[in-house]
Parts: structure tokens; C-alpha cells; sequence
């Protein structure tokens, strides 16, 4: 039965992918200039034939709606056409970068759920503290700090003043790593190479703890405010009144339903750790997607940007479609 | 209608509006002693005022030309390191140029991209909103299916991409910013709206005979207009930051022009033998986001207590 709902809710996402790529699509019409003036101003001198051939090749030279057809039939494809700046496929140019984008969001999300679990629930416990005011006073200035910034603070502190992690990049060249996955860290270990585990360690830190900051913020502010009030429902008052220890009762009882907002929360964080995501490859030179888009803005290689700005939405879609299908085993009481 | 209806109709809207006027009053003084009860709120709130005033006043409060500097000047530390001088208080950035100056000049651009692209959110969300939650139907669908579409972009996603497609500049940057920004505002209008009209002084204004656009414009939306505001405060902490996000990647304002992202942008070069170039103008603007959201959640405990987090 819960099966058919996650079909359901699977289907109901084709329509808003469909939408995404139709924006995406309106907007690159609106540019100003068609890709081929585009390309032809990087180049040189270019005979009127060539203009056509190359418009035919791109089917700009078809209708507006047949060339709506025409790039959603590719997309369906995974056809996300070619790069203008490096002539390859855009959808093989993301593809390399995507592993090394995943491993920053995975560190990012690891740093802000490490930071807010722990200090959300503190600050829940022991309400109007000096721990809970300093938390919160903390996560306050984590959502009003721009990831660009922090980073920058972060690189004057711990790599030109204590020299001790590295400023740019995904490892040292001397690491010898055979790269498996493209995620260094696992692939580091999957190798047995110590070395490189250690290396790819020390450059994840900065850019993870910039990315993850403003996560570990409004993550644990919405953990603090849904558990103060679980925690002054009947059943906890039951529960105690049962005799169960108090970490029990806020880890066990209220912990569990105090999840429920929460992982929505993490859901839409999701997307901050997409668009910090280009902030923070920029500062740390880390080679992901996020540096390719910003790189490919600057190059005009529209096909590029376009590529990516539609694999961003669709991996926020997707991430809202799962934090839906989790929120159902948390709260079984929701329907899909 | 008739001579007399019109001599009477003439002193009952001065009267009404006299009383309009004693209640915004009420509020007011209301308002102002909820505020002094809140001192973090008020606090941030003068720092709001500190940035506005030195945003409108910027040439009367620096003495320096914010867009040329002189290349002997350059990389000055601030005025309380040992090679400072106080002409240059909190140091100059590489081309020699005063980074005070640079920042005063700076807080115009954030603060006339954060209110103005608000500003035109709050105008298209809050009437596309409170139609589409008054006459639903198929207008409310479509707005409403066309709000679902944009939220499937992460915002800054959106904003970057817009920059890319349209080029870099202050209108496209409002633009970019205002394109999805509506849609919050168009939710919370629509909500508001929708179960505000099936309250009791609706219906008694519909059977007094008023109109539509009167009973949305005078009877609703001065219930709704208290959380727009509080969401707006919010929201503009949120631009700012966003703004400065394009900038630092160069896809905002363009240099020379100080804004606060790009000369974080620019003083990345001297990180390691000038660290206030970048970091000062940073500061700037976490003192005034953090300004902005502190009055905003003050605003909410004042304002609109339902929506109040423990």
C-alpha cells in the first residue's frame, strides 16, 4: 500500500521536472543573442554558410516549439548537449565534477548534523541556560554569516596563521590516489591508502565547516523549539510518570517526534548546501560543479550552465521527494 | 445620489479616518513600548538606522573618493596597527582605495538592492497572492502550480542563473532576486487570505454591499499586513546575503563600484599579507544581516506572537 504511494508521489514528480526544464528553457531564449552569435564572437571571421550550418546543428533554425520538443527529447535522453568552451558533452563534464560536489555536501551535512544534534538538544534540556543563550546566540550569527565570508575567516585562521590545514584543493599531489568512486575519502580507504586518507581529510575540513555552518544552525534551532514543546506534552509527563530516566525520555520518547520538523528542515537545507555550493568551491578552489558552473558563466557556455542550473533543481526535487517519503515513517499518522 | 446623502457621506469619512488615524496612533505607542520591552530588538534596530543614516549621508561622512584610490596608499593596515594611520581608519585595499569609504558607499548598494528587490516582492506576491486566495479558481491555480515551479530551484541556484543568462548590473540583480522572492510572499497572502474571508467581518462587509477590491483592500489585508512585514524584515537579511553572494562571484555589481561581496572578493589576493581587506568589508555585512534578523524576530514576538519559536 505504501509502495503505491512512493509511485504516486515518484510520478507527481515528472510534471515540476518538466517545468524546471521549461524555465530553464524560456530563459535561454531570452538571452540576449542566439548561441551561435555567441560562439562566432570567440572566433573570428566566419563565412555566412558556416553561420547556417552551425544554426541547423543547433535547430535554431526551427520553429520555437518544435525546438521545445527537440531539447526536452534530448534531456529525456540524458542528452544535455555540448560544452562551447571545452566541446564535450555537458552531461560528461558534470559527471566528472559531480563526485567531488557530493563529498563537500556529504562533509557539509556530517559537520551541520554533528553540530546541531548535540547542541539542539542541550539547549532544549536545559532552556534559558548560559550554554542554551550562547547556542543560540551562535546559531544566530551562523544563519546571518555569508559562507563566503566564513571561509575566508576560516583560511586566515587555521591555514596562513596556524598552518594547519591546507588553503586550496582536494588533496596533495603526492598522495598517489587510484581513484575509484571519486570520493577521495572512501577512496582512500577502499586503496588502504593512509597517506591519502589523510590528505583528503585535512582539505574536506574547511569547506565542509563553511558549507555546514548555516546547516547546523537553523537545524538546531528548529530541533531546540520542536523538542522545548514535545517535551511539555502529556505522554513525556506519562513517561516520566512511568519512571523512565530523563535522557531516556528526551532521546527515546520526545526525540523521535521532535525528528519529524526537523528532517523537513534538513530536506529544504538541501538547497542551501546546492547554491553554498558554488560560494564555497570558489573560495576553496575546490574542483566540483559549482566552480565548473561559475567558470562556464564567465565563458558564456550557456549549454554548461544550463546543464547544471537543471541538475541542481533536479537533485533538490528529488531531495524533497525523499524527505516526503521519510517523513511517512517517522509520522505514520501522514498520509503521502 | 442625492445632495444630502453627500453632505453626509463628506464628514463620515473624515470621521473615519480620524479614527484611522487614532488607532494607527494607539499602535504606534503600543508598538514603541513593546519595543522598549525587547532590547535586543531595539538595539538592532539602531543599528539598522546607523546604516541607513551612513548609506544616505555617505559623502557628507567620508573624505576619501570610494572608486580611486592612489596606488602609493596601498595595503595600509587599519589605523590601530603599528604602520596605520588614522586618514585611513580601517586600512586601504590593493589600488590604494580607503576601505572605510569603500564600505559606507557600499551599505547603498546593499541596502537599496535589499529594499527595493523586497519591496517589489512583497508588491507582486501580496496582490497576486491575495487574488489567487479570494476568487481561487483557476486564476489561484495557475499562480499557484507556476509558486510550486520556482520553489524547485534553491534560491541562490535561481538568482545565478538569471545573473548568467542576463549578464551582470543593478536592474538584472533586482530582477534576478525579485523573480523568485514574490512566491513567499504570495503563499503566506494567499493562506492568510483564504481563511481570513470566511471570518464573520467579511461576510458583514459583503452584505453591507462593498465591493471586492474594497473588502480585500480595506477589510482583509490590514489583518495580513503585520506578518508580511515580520517576513519581509526576514526576508531582506536573507537578499543582502544573497546579493553579496553574486557579487563575491562577480555576477552583481561590477566594479569599481563598491559592493560589499566583491571587495571580499577582491582583498582574496592579500589574504596573507593584508587580512583586513577582505575581512572588514565581511564584517559589514554580518553586522548588518544579523541587525536585520535580530529586529526581525523581535518584530515577530511583538507582531505576530503565532508565529513566535520557543
Amino acid at each position: 500500500m505504501r509502495l503505491v504511494k512512493v509511485v504516486e508521489r515518484l510520478l507527481a514528480a515528472i510534471p515540476i521536472m518538466l517545468g524546471v526544464a521549461i524555465i530553464v528553457f524560456v530563459f535561454m531564449r531570452l538571452t540576449p543573442g542566439d548561441p551561435v552569435d555567441i560562439m562566432m564572437g570567440q572566433g573570428g571571421a566566419v563565412s555566412e554558410g558556416e553561420i547556417e550550418r552551425l544554426r541547423s546543428e543547433f535547430n535554431l533554425d526551427k520553429p520555437i516549439h518544435v525546438q521545445l520538443g527537440l531539447f526536452l527529447a534530448d534531456l529525456a535522453r540524458g542528452d544535455l548537449g555540448n560544452s562551447f568552451s571545452k566541446q564535450q558533452p555537458v552531461a560528461k563534464l558534470i559527471g566528472e565534477r559531480l563526485p567531488a560536489t557530493i563529498e563537500l555536501a556529504f562533509g557539509a551535512l556530517l559537520f551541520g548534523l554533528l553540530i546541531a544534534f548535540p547542541v539542539g538538544i542541550l539547549s532544549a534540556v536545559r532552556q534559558n541556560s548560559l550554554l542554551d543563550r550562547l547556542s543560540m546566540g551562535g546559531a544566530f550569527l551562523g544563519i546571518s554569516m555569508p559562507a563566503f565570508w566564513l571561509g575566508i575567516i576560516l583560511i586566515l585562521i587555521f591555514s596562513v596563521n596556524l598552518k594547519w590545514l591546507p588553503v586550496q584543493g582536494r588533496i596533495d599531489y603526492d598522495a598517489n590516489l587510484q581513484e575509484v568512486t571519486g570520493l577521495y575519502v572512501l577512496d582512500s580507504i577502499l586503496t588502504g591508502n593512509r597517506t591519502a586518507l589523510v590528505s583528503s581529510l585535512k582539505h574536506l575540513i574547511l569547506p565542509s565547516i563553511s558549507l555546514g555552518a548555516a546547516v547546523a544552525a537553523i537545524v538546531a534551532r528548529v530541533l531546540r523549539s520542536s523538542l522545548l514543546e514535545i517535551l511539555r506534552s502529556d505522554y513525556i509527563r506519562l513517561a516520566r510518570a512511568k519512571g523512565a530516566g530523563e535522557p531516556r525520555v528526551v532521546l527515546v520518547h520526545a526525540l523521535r517526534n521532535a525528528l519529524i520538523p526537523t528532517v523537513t528542515v534538513v530536506g529544504l537545507q538541501v538547497g542551501v548546501l546546492l547554491g553554498g555550493n558554488m560560494i564555497v568551491e570558489t573560495v576553496f578552489g575546490w574542483p566540483g560543479l559549482g566552480r565548473l558552473v561559475v567558470e562556464a558563466i564567465f565563458n558564456r557556455d550557456f549549454p554548461l550552465v544550463q546543464g547544471a542550473v537543471m541538475v541542481y533543481a533536479f537533485t533538490f526535487v528529488a531531495a524533497s521527494l525523499v524527505v516526503d517519503i521519510l517523513y511517512t515513517y517517522l509520522n505514520p499518522k501522514i498520509e503521502l | 445620489m442625492t445632495s444630502s446623502t453627500q453632505a453626509r457621506t463628506q464628514p463620515t469619512w473624515r470621521y473615519l479616518l480620524g479614527i484611522r488615524l487614532r488607532v494607527w496612533q494607539q499602535n504606534l505607542a503600543q508598538f514603541w513600548s513593546d519595543l522598549r520591552r525587547h532590547p535586543v530588538a531595539l538595539i538592532a534596530g539602531v543599528v539598522i538606522i546607523i546604516y541607513i543614516l551612513a548609506a544616505i549621508f555617505a559623502p557628507q561622512i567620508t573624505i576619501h573618493d570610494p572608486e580611486r584610490g592612489s596606488l602609493r596608499q596601498r595595503l595600509v593596515p587599519p589605523a590601530w596597527e603599528a604602520e596605520g594611520s588614522w586618514s585611513y581608519p580601517l586600512g586601504t585595499d590593493g589600488q590604494g582605495r580607503d576601505i572605510y569609504t569603500r564600505i559606507v558607499y557600499g551599505a547603498r548598494v546593499s541596502l537599496a538592492v535589499g529594499l527595493l528587490s523586497v519591496g517589489i516582492s512583497v508588491l507582486v506576491g501580496l496582490t497576486l497572492g491575495s487574488l489567487a486566495g479570494y476568487f481561487r479558481g483557476r486564476l489561484d491555480s495557475i499562480l499557484s502550480r507556476f509558486a510550486d515551479l520556482l520553489m524547485a530551484f534553491p534560491f541562490l541556484i535561481f538568482a545565478i542563473g538569471v545573473m548568467a543568462f542576463m549578464g551582470p548590473g543593478f536592474t538584472n540583480l533586482i530582477m534576478a532576486l525579485t523573480f523568485k522572492g514574490w512566491v513567499e510572499f504570495f503563499r503566506l497572502a494567499r493562506g492568510e487570505v483564504m481563511s481570513e474571508k470566511t471570518k464573520e467581518y467579511v461576510e458583514a462587509a459583503r452584505v453591507t454591499g462593498q465591493q471586492h477590491w474594497q473588502i480585500i483592500l480595506r477589510e482583509i489585508l490590514p489583518n495580513i499586513i503585520q506578518s508580511t512585514f515580520v517576513l519581509a524584515t526576514l526576508r531582506m537579511g536573507f537578499l543582502i546575503v544573497t546579493e553579496a553572494s553574486l557579487s563575491f562571484l562577480g555576477l552583481g555589481i561590477q566594479p569599481p563600484t563598491p559592493a560589499w561581496g566583491s571587495m571580499v572578493a577582491e582583498g582574496r589576493n592579500f589574504l596573507i599579507n593584508a587580512w583586513w581587506v577582505s575581512t572588514v568589508p565581511g564584517l559589514a555585512i554580518v553586522i548588518l544581516v544579523l541587525a536585520i534578523n535580530l529586529f526581525g524576530e523581535g518584530l515577530r514576538d511583538i507582531l505576530d506572537p503565532r508565529l513566535r519559536i520557543e
